[in-house]
């Protein structure tokens, strides 16, 4: 059993021993996509410390019983995003990490979106706008059950144009989901252009809190500033929590920060070499 | 020479057979779309409040919510109008439901014509066209109130994604209470040697009025209620064309991508014989439902008719 709620948590990683996992698991994510030869580097990259902060610190789970019914749900909703998701449920023990090289490939368990035949998802993905409600089922069932498992569910922000989102936020603060956070992949990039050329999300802050929601905000690469902000979510839990966290596309990767042009193509031969130089 | 029958309500049947299943299944839970008194289940609502969840018309997310439940081993059935259960959600039950094979019931009521008044944008013509051609799920259309409620039973008790066609409108009980109904297993109504006809819902009672009228002619009409489309009876299509020469589809749905395509795909690939299909064209308006029925051509005489003009076109 792994995480910082799980009374019986083996090791406890430090935040330098996150960052340099950070670091390892970036040059992962651009090999898996690089030998695929396609995928969705921006994303992952973006990704990258909300989920190691939640498979490392705050979630319990167990890699050897995939289903146990206490764990903490997660629900990747941007699921195009799954290199960074594969990279963490590998390194948290789910399948072994040559299993990466399969990606995209045939008659591979790690598919180009997410889907519940990879040890560890829990949920099919690829059309946006679904892992929130999926989620807030999560969450009801938890209830019905009288356990007292939590359910984070991460979002893209591009992925918050769709109308599903909210509904489910509206509905997930009717039914006080309090078991439930969602965080927002806040990297500003959607699939064609920025955010704000695409559809005008701000103040996003605010959507969230009319429509019911306990909303942080935090840096999204911030190790530190994103655990504290875990730990707020736990106290005085009444309503839904929404965690908006502020991320770079890409980041790690000079070339493809900020580049709307990294959200989903794989690096050449060229660019692979020099993105695994800079994650040296 | 049309039989009269008992009238009952397929939608009020099944609210009151989940209650009966409410201590029997403890995972069922109801999720409605503010439509809960038109589909019954505020029957349910109103008993197990804690086991009910309302999400307003927002169809995408009603869905979404029964999916995640029902991957963490609850049985959520799912109930609205047809044309907003299937048509409004269809990805999130494409993504979620079918591609997860998720243990998701969807009862839709308000099917087809036969919702009547509120036209053509009430009238789910398409439901089964659409659902279908969702691999995972298992589709039934009950033929009466009596099958309803055990179509309803085997859902509850059958792993896996389920969708339940029901209607607005009372329809006729073509069944005794004693039938047994067998998922997958079409139910011969009626022995005939001449034509086979084929119906599900409201249609195999309007079938058997058609034989009646064949026989008087001399026709006689083996009648076969496909309650199940999914995975449809095969054997019992094959039988049919094999043993009788020519087959009829008769449907309370557009032509294409229901019972009729169904049938002929099966007849087509296993014993080619004429096939005469009985069902909507297009889009209707608003009347009452037994006027819909006459104007669409779902009536006893239309069904006699294709079918002996099946039975002209043997060779």
């Amino acid at each position: 059993m792994i995480g910082g709620r799980a009374p019986t948590a083996g090791h406890t990683y430090s935040v330098p021993e996150l960052q340099a996992m950070a670091k390892e698991l970036r040059r992962d994510i651009i090999q898996t996509i690089y030998t695929a030869g396609s995928g969705h580097p921006g994303g992952s990259l973006s990704e990258l410390e909300i989920l190691i902060s939640l498979y490392f610190r705050v979630m319990r789970y167990d890699p050897e019983n995939p289903g146990w019914a206490d764990r903490d749900r997660f629900i990747l909703s941007k699921g195009h995003a799954s290199p960074g998701f594969y990279a963490v449920l590998s390194r948290a023990g789910y399948f072994p990490r040559e299993e990466l090289a399969t990606y995209r490939q045939l008659n591979s368990r790690i598919q180009g979106h997410a889907h519940p035949m990879t040890p560890g998802v829990e949920m099919n993905s690829g059309s946006l706008g679904m892992g929130l409600s999926f989620a807030l089922g999560c969450a009801l069932a938890a209830r019905l059950d009288g356990k007292d498992y939590m359910v984070y569910a991460l979002l893209g922000d591009g992925e918050c144009d769709e109308g599903e989102i909210w509904e489910a936020a509206m509905s997930a603060a009717h039914h006080k989901a309090t078991n439930l956070v969602a965080i927002v992949d806040r990297n500003r990039i959607q699939n064609d252009r920025f955010t704000d050329d695409v559809m005008t999300l701000d103040p996003l802050d605010r959507k969230w809190r009319d429509f019911g929601w306990r909303v942080f905000e935090t840096d999204g690469h911030d190790l530190p500033a994103l655990l504290d902000t875990f730990e707020k979510t736990q106290r005085r839990r009444t309503r839904p929590t929404v965690i908006i966290a502020h991320t770079v596309k890409g980041k790690g990767v000079s070339f493809m920060e900020n580049n709307p042009g990294f959200h989903g193509r794989a690096p050449n031969a060229d660019e692979y070499q020099k993105a695994l130089e800079e994650l040296a | 020479m049309v039989a009269q029958r008992k009238m009952a309500s397929t939608r009020q049947t099944y609210g009151e057979t989940l209650l009966d299943m409410a201590d029997s299944f403890p995972d069922i839970v109801v999720l409605g779309g503010d439509l809960n008194v038109s589909v019954f289940t505020h029957l349910w609502r109103d008993k197990y409040p804690e086991r009910f969840f309302d999400f307003g018309p927002a169809e995408q997310n009603l869905v979404g919510v029964g999916a995640g439940l029902a991957a963490n081993g609850k049985i959520p059935f799912v109930s609205t109008f047809s044309v907003f259960g299937v048509g409004r959600p269809f990805d999130q039950l494409r993504v979620l439901v079918s591609q997860g094979n998720l243990n998701m019931k969807l009862v839709c009521t308000h099917a087809g014509i036969l919702t009547g008044e509120d036209g053509m944008s009430a009238h789910g013509i398409e439901d089964l066209s659409l659902i279908c051609s969702l691999p995972a799920f298992t589709v039934v259309s009950p033929a009466d109130s009596v099958e309803t409620v055990q179509a309803i039973k085997t859902a509850a008790s059958t792993e896996g994604p389920f969708y339940i066609r029901l209607s607005r409108a009372a329809t006729p009980v073509v069944h005794e209470e004693d039938y047994r109904f067998q998922l997958g297993k079409a139910e011969v109504m009626r022995e005939g040697s001449d034509v086979t006809i084929f119906a599900t819902g409201v249609m195999v009672s309007v079938s058997l009025d058609a034989a009646d009228m064949l026989a008087a002619q001399g026709v006689e009409a083996r009648v076969v209620n496909i309650h199940t489309l999914k995975p449809v009876d095969e054997e019992a299509i094959v039988a049919g064309a094999r043993e009788t020469g020519a087959v009829v589809s008769a449907e309370e749905h557009y032509f294409h991508g229901g019972l009729g395509s169904i049938v002929a795909q099966v007849v087509g690939q296993n014993q080619p014989v004429p096939v005469e299909m009985v069902a909507l064209q297009g889009y209707s308006e608003s009347a009452r439902a037994e006027e819909l029925m006459v104007k669409c051509g779902l009536t006893p005489e239309k069904v006699k008719d294709a079918a002996l003009k099946a039975v002209a076109r043997k060779k």
